[in-house]
């Protein structure tokens, strides 16, 4: 008898005490990479912090967001935490297939990519922000290359995005300039606005630009699918494009190994939702007012510790 | 044919093409010659797809039996991961127990004041004062702008690629200078990997290398390679027979005529070959930062997505101060001569040095851990003119935008489209007549040959357009820096004084990321080619000033002498004597900017060009192998083709002025 329970005592304390020394599955670190713009310093920051609350040993690599693909087949990365569905689709499309990369599902944001004029431009043109203005103040929004049509300032090439098109199926009067990166985009609102100069770009949100400056994404017909396949759909029978850009949520990717070797942290990868005004407060503390990314994710990690809790259950 | 009635025909031939560029729209334009203007896409031949093929292959199946390919690449980048995080802890990051976050620290990195004292003491040994001093305020800099931190981690990868680079070059020059095969083998993929953009090879490193900034490292050691083994070469083939025969008679074998004869007497161009590792190794810092070396790249990048343009300037500024002092310590080390008597002092008086280095880290690393200054330098002490910058580009924005604007449209209208609708307008076969007929006058059968291959690859591809658009933008760009540099570097030629200022503009030019300038001209002149034609022309205009200068003193005195017991004024001496006499080396100037106009047509793409560097640009977002590598290729052919042009009319050059 005493025999019996000395060993389920033992075998108690051992499983207790196994317990206590590796409550997580392995002591490798979780790679998270980081790319270039605040917000997702911030959220891969956050879940980095909730990893670490879980007892998880993690590590935060540079990467860029589209080369970072390679390192997630093989396994030298472990999670992005952003990959929008506007800009990173082909990219998942491209590498989930065999199973090497998974999505993980939603971060709870939603992107948002539009044309997009600050609030002066309003006097110039009342008519705003319904697209079918903008034929009306095309000449407000030229420049001396483009006049007499209007100037729209779209993203990268490698953005894609379809505003050739779109101009072309609702009879715009506008001409693309194409800008190579965000910063070259962002630089010429910075420029236009401190001199109160017309200017039509595509802005996307959770992004710190629509907090520093004050304006409105135009109105254009709703996007469905059928609008971009079939051409009899819209405003124009003949042409397809005849309507605004898809808007789509933000998802996690991560390397198979992740689940495979953190299944914990998985879960709680798996959990991760936050907000779009959420983001954009924080993405607007960090840009804006000057503070860190750390002090800003702390803050969030003391306001919320029922909710990041639940993720690591 | 005479040389003028060679001139004559050329001269013809332009015109011809001028004129064809100018009807070809209204006479091609139709269904049956639509194909001269738009290579068909029918006949393309799409490389890509074979690369990208072939390197998945390599990633995925390749195996030498015992080992993958892949293994033999994670292996490489072992090798050159484990002494890059001992620098790196030792400078930047401290020693840690254990891994990611749950790692201790045991050693934190030297004091930044031990590293100030450590370079200060190197710059003396290895020249004088007034190198120390610039050493000394260098990196106090670094210090008060709050740069610390990320120069030292630019520093450690600069520590690690700089060897590498100097040792494989080492190699490759030697085994280049010992077997002519080799040479022939060696050679061109040299003149491959000096023009092809690094964006066309980043992704192919990244997955054969993995991630992290062992891949930056070996991305900068490509970059910085083919100096080190041109040099290397040419420092070999340049020694005096007489002297490798002296050698050979004393009863060297063949290491001991390498190791005692004659890499010793190549070491001049050797070290220079060092230096120009140094050089590039930090011209490549901001491309390295994108694929996670960090450090100051990284700084610079991030600030300007932030459009903080102050910030920016700062961490550029520091990539320019260290690049500069390192350049000078190197240009010292090259000058230097072992002094013999030194052997005779005493072993304190032989190490003062050494030793005063070795106080100064202990002491702060003992004294470090109770007073926090002497470990790190306190952020509250930092300084930063972040808002003086942002408000000098607003003021010229707000004030200078309408001149600007009106500036920019003249010369666009009667310069840019123009040159832009001559070279886009060409058809591609009359084109590919005159380059192949171009070669064949400069190198016979060898040049055409090269010039039709290199250029029915980019017409194959189905790149035609892309690549008359780079050649316009190179081209106009070009111009426009040889019109402001040459001019200048007469002026400093000249002129001792502006020869000091003009030196120290365009090292500054040289190093400072071109990132720093492209995104306030962006604010105000607005994306397109204009802005791409300043951020070019800004960083290719260095050796044009550089070479027109170097012509310029380079002309014998006797000659000068010559000309002004003949009578010349200061204006003949200029135009008769000086300019004709510097011309060969002006070519080799204005071949130099080319290549740096070539190179710097990735970064173009980035304010929107619709060039190769554009689709180098896009593979590289894409990460699309095959497509980065096609038109890295184009772009190298381009720069292939122009150089051996050019050389050889600068050869050509020589031999009618005497100098060959």
């Amino acid at each position: 008898m005493i025999k019996k329970l000395l060993s389920t005592l033992i075998v108690l304390f051992f499983l207790i005490f196994s317990k206590s020394i590796s409550a997580v599955e392995s002591q490798d670190p979780i790679k998270l990479t980081l790319h270039d713009w605040t917000g997702q310093l911030i959220t891969t920051n956050i879940m980095a912090e909730v990893l670490k609350e879980a007892g998880y040993n993690v590590e935060l690599i540079q990467a860029d967001y589209i080369a970072q693909f390679a390192g997630l087949q093989t396994g030298d990365l472990h999670v992005a935490m952003e990959m929008w569905e506007t800009t990173g689709r082909d990219a998942i499309d491209e590498y989930t297939p065999d199973g090497r990369v998974v999505n993980v599902g939603s971060t709870g944001m939603d992107a948002i990519e539009e044309w997009w004029y600050p609030s002066y431009m309003k006097e110039q043109c009342p008519g705003l922000p319904n697209w079918e203005a903008l034929n009306d103040c095309a000449e407000a929004f030229s420049t001396m290359e483009t006049a007499p049509n209007g100037r729209y300032l779209g993203g990268p090439v490698t953005w894609g995005g379809f505003d050739d098109e779109r101009v072309e199926a609702l009879g715009l009067d506008w001409e693309v300039v194409h800008a190579g990166t965000d910063a070259a985009l962002f630089a010429e609102l910075e420029s236009a606005y401190q001199r109160k100069a017309p200017i039509m770009l595509w802005i996307y949100a959770p992004h710190w630009a629509p907090s520093k400056f004050e304006g409105e994404f135009v109105d254009f017909p709703a996007y469905t699918a059928e609008c971009y396949n079939d051409p009899s759909w819209g405003i124009n029978p003949n042409a397809a494009y005849d309507c605004g850009k898809p808007r789509g949520p933000i998802w996690k990717v991560a390397s198979s190994e992740l689940k495979a070797k953190w299944p914990g942290a998985y879960n709680a990868v798996e959990a991760f939702k936050i907000s779009n005004d959420e983001m954009g407060q924080m993405v607007a503390a960090v840009d804006l007012d000057g503070n860190s990314v750390e002090a800003v994710v702390a803050d969030w990690m003391n306001a919320n510790k029922s909710r990041w809790q639940s993720w690591i259950k | 044919m005479s040389q003028k009635k060679i001139n004559i025909v050329f001269i013809f031939l332009f015109i011809v093409t001028i004129i064809i560029s100018l009807f070809s729209s209204n006479i091609l334009d139709n269904d049956y010659f639509s194909w001269a203007l738009n290579f068909p896409k029918s006949l393309n031949i799409s490389f890509k797809v074979y690369i990208t093929a072939a390197i998945k292959w390599l990633i995925d199946s390749a195996t030498f039996g015992i080992f993958t390919f892949n293994d033999l690449t994670r292996a490489i980048s072992w090798i050159i991961e484990q002494p890059y995080n001992i620098i790196l802890s030792l400078v930047a990051k401290g020693f840690y127990e254990g891994q990611g976050s749950q790692a201790q620290l045991i050693l934190s990195p030297i004091s930044w004041i031990a590293i100030v004292g450590l370079m200060t003491t190197v710059a003396i040994k290895l020249k004088d004062a007034s190198l120390a001093i610039l050493t000394f305020f260098s990196f106090i800099y670094l210090a008060i702008f709050g740069q610390w931190q990320s120069s030292m981690i630019t520093l450690a990868s600069i520590f690690i690629a700089v060897p590498f680079g100097v040792v494989l070059g080492l190699i490759f020059g030697i085994t280049s200078y010992k077997s002519p095969t080799a040479y022939k083998v060696i050679n061109p993929i040299l003149n491959l990997m000096q023009t092809m953009p690094v964006f066309a090879y980043l992704v192919p490193i990244l997955v054969l290398f993995g991630f992290g900034p062992v891949s930056a490292l070996i991305a900068t050691i490509i970059y910085a390679l083919p100096p080190m083994v041109h040099t290397t070469y040419l420092g070999l083939k340049g020694i005096n027979p007489s002297t490798i025969e002296a050698g050979k008679m004393c009863g060297c074998n063949n290491q001991q005529l390498l190791w005692n004869v004659e890499i010793p007497s190549a070491l001049g161009s050797i070290k220079l070959g060092i230096n120009q590792v140094i050089m590039l190794s930090f011209n490549m810092v901001i491309i390295a930062s994108m694929i996670g070396a960090g450090g100051l790249g990284y700084d610079v990048l991030t600030s300007l997505r932030k459009l903080d343009i102050g910030g920016g300037v700062e961490a550029g500024l520091a990539i320019v101060i260290l690049a500069i002092v390192l350049d000078r310590m190197s240009h010292s080390y090259i000058g230097k001569q072992i002094d013999y008597n030194r052997r005779n002092l005493h072993f304190i008086a032989r190490h003062l040095h050494l030793l005063i280095v070795l106080i100064l880290i202990l002491s702060t690393y003992v004294f470090g851990i109770f007073v926090d200054f002497l470990k790190v330098y306190p952020d509250s002490f930092t300084l930063s003119t972040s808002a003086f910058w942002e408000k000098a580009i607003k003021y010229i924005n707000i004030n200078y935008y309408d001149q600007l604007e009106i500036f920019k449209f003249y010369i666009l209208k009667y310069f840019m489209l123009p040159i832009k609708s001559f070279f886009i307008s060409i058809p591609w076969p009359w084109f590919l007549f005159i380059l192949t007929l171009l070669g064949w006058h400069y190198g016979r059968s060898k040049l055409a040959i090269l010039n039709l291959v290199l250029l029915s690859f980019i017409i194959i591809n189905g790149l035609w357009l892309k690549a008359m658009v780079t050649i316009y933008l190179c081209g106009a760009s070009v111009i426009l820096a040889c019109i402001i540099g040459i001019p200048l570097g007469i002026w400093g030629g000249l002129n001792n004084r502006a020869y000091k200022v003009l030196l120290s503009i365009t090292d500054t030019l040289q190093t400072l990321p071109s990132f720093v300038y492209l995104i306030p001209v962006v604010m105000l002149f607005r994306v397109g080619d204009f802005t791409a034609m300043l951020a070019v022309i800004l960083y290719s205009l260095a050796p044009a000033i550089k070479y027109t200068i170097h012509g310029i003193r380079n002309v014998k005195p006797e000659i000068i002498d010559a000309g002004i017991a003949n009578g010349c004024n200061q204006r003949q001496l200029l135009l008769n004597i000086r300019l004709p006499l510097a011309l060969p080396e002006i070519l080799l100037g204005i071949n130099q900017t080319i290549m740096l106009a070539l190179s710097m047509l990735v970064i173009t793409a980035l304010v929107g060009t619709r060039e190769l560097g554009q689709e180098v640009y896009i593979a590289l977002t894409k990460a699309d192998i095959g497509r980065g590598l096609v038109a890295g290729l184009c772009v190298a052919f381009i720069a292939i083709i122009s150089d051996n042009m050019i050389k050889s009319a600068s050869k050509k050059l020589k031999i009618k002025y005497g100098f060959a």
